[in-house]
């Protein structure tokens, strides 16, 4: 059990803390939620936040606990009182007198009786063991080692307070049950936060670990709340709190719906607990509510993995979709294809590098400028192969594969000769950074981004197509070669620039892959069998094809990858494939005709 | 009708290749021993027909009979071959890279797996035959040639050498005398007619003259469908053939 | 009959056998029984490298059975030769016994670290050399049957069945990556004590497992020989030049291609498992389909389609590769990938096939010279040239009107 960081962040729980006469009002409702929960008996299952305790320390004050709990709680929201830190510096400073974990402790609900946010800081710098006190003045801070030096900061303000030698302070130790005991103090330090995600969080605390006692206090909150979503929150943290009240029949069983309707794997732990020691027409409700509960988590783990293959679909669609144009048109192979992602990538490096050194403000536009760059370089390398090297092997698909594959030796071994062997380090730009939770879908920024890029250049493709005289061109050019000569199109051109313009996007794909993958000369070779799959499994010649191949090949990974492991179930997609191909042999969406071989 | 008498039956037959029907309720009886000419404008579906008869389109439906029961939807090239169908390509196709020779030891008709071929060596009755169709078709001096340098016209007459070769009991033979000079085309028909006295054939044919020479009943395919059959003078006047060959 | 065309018209292949069987008896003489100080002696070195190289050309000769001649181009070759050496390397790991570093006369080193308890089924029966011999064909026989009969009877041709072996390659190696695959995961087979009772290192060993090497190769050119000089040799190349025509006579394309394609397969099982014994060592990186296309390579460069063109390609690349990568190494991947491409642009034949086509253009003019001054000589020319010539015809001989794209079908 390593958690401690504090729910909220620091500084808004600074701004106005409520305040009143809380006087070990957390303790208390600590221990009594210890009591709950050895009783509920959480599963398993259920992410050990917050763990399991052992039975033995409930408390015999039960009773007299209530009252006073009861009171207080509506002590905090009947008259909030601001605090000053001259009131808690005292209070800290008794850590410097405590000579073992219990007297530490009693500082520790002392200061969390205060219900004063403030306390938060060093409350969660003694839990990191970061609290040290002077031996000379007996004065308290926050400390950070530094070799043989500690740097100083004020337990309140944060504030850096210069650095001293490590010999002159003593360090405040703490234990595990003392970890647990400052965790717990701070989550319940925060119901009346003027900070509506710190209300949320509260409520959450209080909807995981249920106690009858919050009810009005929850009552009291509910009633003042205004926040829609705040409210919610509290109505169900209210239901979890009915379920292990004395309240008559129906209240809980409106408790069991409204718990049931939050859905989420708190909620179904909640009311599995529950529901082994319930009896009668409340078991049958929560017995109804489980399995309802389980089977929509099932659907959100689907929705889960469709989500997972879909972003493994749009990085397989972004690779692929460049040699959809130059195999699937022009009947190509070129093995080189996953170095001309590689080659994106490295630019958007370059680019990076040059931003970060000259115009740093331009970070966050270092993708941007990076595509159309990418989309140059790629695109002239192709220009170069197809011009120096593939029309003179047209018509030889077998010979093209084996000159391209040696164009991507020799591109790989340029980039290991300029840029090294090595990872080179391509960061993210602010926006596609971090995640959001989607229901019980956890969705990554940077996966949304390539999902919806890997679409874009997909559309704009399909409308380069079918929509510009270029892409009539090519068509034509695909169609009857001898015809669209004869009627002026230079086919030559349109070979070499359809070869560029594929590579150009393997460029830009690499742009994208570079925010997930690592950059390195061997990027392209990773993808290249895959790409080759997908254009392959879709249909050669067909760019929706290829579009539902990406998509379906990452979705079926995604989906045998728990059953069968990530690698195996790579090798289970592979062989798949391979079967797929005896069956039909050109694609998903192939043309059908007459042959024209004889 | 019995299917068991005519050599090849087709009824009903269609099939479409992404919504184009290249063949729309084909029937088709050959008579054993029997020549017939097929005539018809591009795309008409001749060379589809053949595709279907030699197993190489399956027809989306429709029935196709061969030799009496032998259902050939349900068989597939090789197997169509060995029961004695035989197929020249409207363009040349032989083994380029192998002598005149070696093309008419491969088409041989003789056992056709693995292990017979591993261990083959030549019989003199093989010989002997080789040395025929080499005389047949005019070759003899090409024997070790590759096939690879013969002209156009000399290409067209190893496949039908090879088609002796394979001695089947049907013939298709697809535009058998394109490139060809007047004296070759002549020389062709004669060959094909003297085929013709033991083996069933069908000749796909743009060429008016060469059909006229075969004198044998005429078959106009057209959109798929069998558009007129009978004589080529009663072909030929039929109104809509004129419709589709000169166009309304 | 064998022995008169052997002698009679396919003078290389006796040479080249000959000059095999020879290497096989002389070097290792030159190596044991001439001492080191002698300007004759072939130090073991020499042996183990040059041994190498002969698995390898047995493996381009592989290739070159089904390339070369068929038309398949293989970019999984690598996998049979892999298959084969591991199959090897699980025989030389059970002769081990309780010599490892744990010490345990029933388990693998890994298998013991990996806290195994008991020898997987499929390693049951490879401490018994004949039947690891036995696997080493069997295996990689059984999965390109397999394999083959898939994939050629629902006729996927040309660059999609290229596409696929190179797939079914990678499937492997992402395979044999896995601990719990039971064949040593990432690091492979490797601390082999003895072959047959005779101890790995040992000098003597290392020239035994040259000229089997050597003789193995002989054979392998002996066999690939009777193949395609005989009727279904002219098959192999009837279907890799037009498939659907010997359909249309009533051969099966698919069994003509499933036969080549398995032979083939053996012969490279075979060479793995010569290499390994002589390398020490077989780990999942053999699998990599790098490694099978560099085996194209070296057919291409000697010359596909000719028995001895991918032994000479061999030959040749491998001891550049060992060249460069002594001393230049960076330099090495452009040097290979320079011979992709100057092999496909410039030398589509090969060396083998450039040599014939010199030599028939000066038979042509010693023809046309001969004729202007009126003597009488035979116009066609010695069967020698034209068998191997014919041999290469096909894939390069199209039609007039230079290269086109074909939109892939």
């Amino acid at each position: 059990m390593t958690e401690s960081a504090p729910r909220c962040p620091p500084l808004s729980c600074r701004t106005s803390p409520p305040q009143g006469g809380r006087s070990a009002a957390s303790t208390l409702l600590l221990s009594w939620q210890r009591w709950r929960l050895a009783k509920v008996g959480r599963p398993a299952q259920s992410p050990p936040k917050w763990g399991r305790w052992p039975a033995g320390q409930r408390g015999a004050r039960q009773s007299a606990v209530f009252a006073f709990l009861f009171l207080s709680l509506l002590g905090v929201f009947a008259s909030p009182a601001h605090a000053d830190e001259a009131a808690l510096r005292p209070i800290i400073a008794k850590f410097a007198a405590a000579k073992n974990f219990k007297a530490t402790e009693a500082v520790v609900q002392e200061l969390a009786a205060t219900g004063d946010p403030a306390v938060e800081r060093p409350l969660a710098a003694l839990a990191e063991g970061d609290l040290y006190f002077r031996k000379s003045d007996s004065a308290v801070f926050i400390g950070r080692e530094a070799r043989q030096a500690i740097k100083l900061a004020d337990p309140l303000t944060g504030e850096e307070a210069g650095e001293e030698p490590k010999a002159a302070f003593t360090k405040i130790k703490v234990n595990n049950a003392l970890r647990r005991s400052i965790r717990d103090a701070l989550g319940g330090l925060t119901l009346g936060s003027p900070d509506a995600n710190a209300r949320i969080a509260a409520a959450d605390t209080m909807f995981k670990t249920p106690v009858a006692a919050n009810i009005e206090a929850l009552d009291a909150a509910i009633a003042k709340e205004t926040v829609g979503s705040v409210k919610l929150k509290l109505e169900q943290a209210r239901a979890s709190s009915v379920l292990v009240s004395d309240l008559p029949e129906d209240e809980k069983l409106a408790a069991i719906d409204i718990i049931a309707g939050v859905g989420s794997r708190d909620a179904l732990s909640l009311l599995t607990g529950y529901e082994a020691g319930a009896e009668g027409a409340l078991k049958d409700a929560a017995s109804a509510a489980v399995a309802s509960m389980n089977s929509t988590l099932a659907l959100w783990a689907s929705a889960q993995n469709v989500w997972y293959g879909l972003s493994l679909g749009s990085v397989l669609l972004l690779a692929a979709i460049g040699l959809a144009i130059t195999f699937g048109v022009m009947g190509v192979i070129n093995m080189a294809h996953g170095e001309m992602v590689m080659l994106g990538a490295y630019t958007t490096f370059v680019v990076q590098n040059i931003i970060r050194t000259s115009f740093p403000g331009l970070f966050d536009w270092s993708l941007a400028i990076a595509l159309p760059l990418a989309f140059l370089v790629a695109g002239a390398v192709g220009l170069a192969i197809e011009r120096g090297i593939i029309r003179f092997l047209y018509g030889r698909p077998l010979e093209t594969l084996l000159a391209t594959w040696g164009v991507s030796l020799i591109l790989q071994q340029a980039v290991r000769s300029i840029f090294g062997p090595t990872n080179r380090e391509v960061g993210n730009p602010s926006w596609m950074s971090g995640a959001f939770d989607m229901g019980e879908l956890s969705v990554t920024w940077n996966r949304l981004w390539i999902l919806a890029f890997s679409l874009a250049v997909f559309f704009l493709l399909l409308f380069v197509m079918k929509r510009t005289s270029w892409g009539l061109q090519m068509r034509a050019v695909t169609a009857n070669r001898r015809m669209a000569s004869s009627m002026g199109i230079r086919t030559p051109w349109v070979d070499a620039l359809t070869f560029a313009l594929g590579s150009g996007i393997a460029g830009i794909a690499g742009v994208a892959l570079s925010q997930i993958d690592n950059v390195s000369p061997n990027l392209g070779q990773g993808y290249i069998i895959d790409s080759f799959m997908v254009v392959v499994f879709g249909g050669v010649g067909n760019l929706w094809g290829t579009l539902v191949g990406a998509f379906s090949l990452g979705v079926l990974n995604k989906f045998l990858e728990p059953y069968a492991g990530a690698v195996l179930g790579k090798i289970l997609v592979l062989v798949l494939i391979i079967l797929f191909i005896q069956k039909r042999p050109r694609g998903l969406f192939a043309l059908k005709g007459r042959a024209v071989e004889a | 009708m019995s299917k068991s008498g005519p050599i090849l039956y087709l009824d009903g037959v269609s099939v479409a290749f992404d919504g184009f029907r290249a063949i729309n309720k084909l029937s088709l009886v050959l008579d054993r021993g029997e020549m017939r000419a097929i005539i018809g404008p591009n795309g008409a579906g001749k060379t589809t027909m053949m595709d279907i008869v030699t197993g190489k389109t399956r027809p989306d439906e429709g029935e196709v009979f061969f030799d009496g029961q032998v259902d050939l939807t349900r068989h597939d090239e090789a197997e169509i071959a060995m029961m004695g169908i035989g197929r020249k390509f409207q363009k040349p196709t032989v083994f380029e890279s192998h002598t005149v020779e070696d093309n008419l030891v491969l088409s041989l008709n003789g056992p056709r797996s693995i292990f017979p071929a591993l261990f083959h060596r030549r019989s003199a009755e093989e010989a002997r035959r080789i040395d025929d169709i080499l005389g047949v078709t005019r070759l003899g001096d090409k024997r070790s040639t590759l096939a690879a340098n013969l002209s156009h016209g000399q290409k067209q007459w190893l496949e039908i050498g090879m088609l002796l070769a394979q001695d089947p009991k049907l013939l298709l033979v697809d535009e058998p005398v394109a490139g060809m000079t007047d004296a070759e085309t002549e020389e062709t028909a004669r060959l094909l007619k003297d085929i013709n006295q033991t083996h069933s054939v069908i000749v796909v044919e743009h060429d008016m003259h060469f059909v006229r020479e075969l004198g044998v009943k005429v078959t106009c395919l057209h959109e798929g469908a069998v558009l007129s059959e009978g004589t080529l003078d009663f072909v030929s006047s039929d109104e809509r053939v004129m419709e589709v060959y000169l166009g309304r | 009959m064998i022995a008169a065309r052997f002698l009679g018209s396919d003078r290389r292949i006796f040479i080249a056998i000959a000059l095999l069987v020879a290497a096989a008896i002389v070097v290792p003489v030159l190596n044991v029984a001439v001492p080191a100080g002698s300007a004759f002696h072939v130090p073991p070195y020499m042996v183990a490298l040059v041994g190498k190289y002969l698995c390898y050309a047995l493996l381009a000769l592989s290739l070159d059975l089904v390339w070369g001649y068929c038309g398949i181009l293989s970019l999984g070759h690598g996998a049979f030769f892999a298959l084969g050496g591991y199959a090897m390397g699980m025989y030389l790991m059970r002769q081990i016994g309780s010599r490892g570093v744990y010490g345990n006369p029933d388990l693998p080193d890994f298998m013991v670290f990996l806290n195994w308890k008991e020898l997987p089924w499929f390693w049951y029966g490879f401490d018994q050399f004949w039947f690891a011999a036995l696997m080493v064909m069997l295996v990689p026989g059984l999965l390109a049957f397999v394999f083959g009969w898939f994939a050629f009877r629902s006729r996927v041709t040309g660059v999609y069945l290229s596409i696929i072996t190179q797939a079914m390659t990678y499937a492997l190696l992402l395979a044999f990556f896995r601990n719990d695959m039971g064949f040593g995961g990432n690091n492979g087979l490797t601390d082999f004590k003895d072959i047959l009772g005779f101890n790995v290192q040992a000098n003597a060993t290392r020239s035994a497992l040259f000229a089997a090497s050597a003789i193995a190769l002989a054979l392998g050119v002996f066999v690939t020989w009777l193949i395609v000089s005989s009727k279904f040799g002219k098959l192999l190349i009837a279907v890799r030049d037009a498939e659907s025509r010997t359909r249309f006579l009533g051969w099966r394309a698919e069994n003509v291609k499933l036969f080549a394609f398995t032979v083939s397969a053996v012969m490279a099982g075979i060479a793995g498992a010569l290499y390994v014994p002589q390398v020490g060592i077989i780990n999942p990186g053999e699998f990599e389909p790098g490694n099978s296309i560099e085996v194209v390579v070296w057919t291409a460069v000697g010359g596909r389609g000719t028995i001895i063109g991918p032994i000479i390609g061999a030959l040749l690349v491998n001891a550049g590769k060992s060249w460069f990568t002594g001393a230049l190494p960076e330099l090495w991947l452009f040097a290979l990938g320079g011979l992709f491409v100057a092999v496909t642009l410039f030398l589509p034949r090969g060396i083998v096939g450039l040599w014939d086509q010199w030599r028939d253009a000066r038979a042509q003019r010693a023809v046309s010279v001969a004729a202007e001054a009126g003597t009488d000589i035979d116009p066609t020319p010695p069967k020698a040239i034209r068998s191997q010539s014919s041999a290469q015809a096909g894939e390069w001989a199209k039609p007039s009107g230079g290269p086109e794209p074909q939109p892939a079908e």
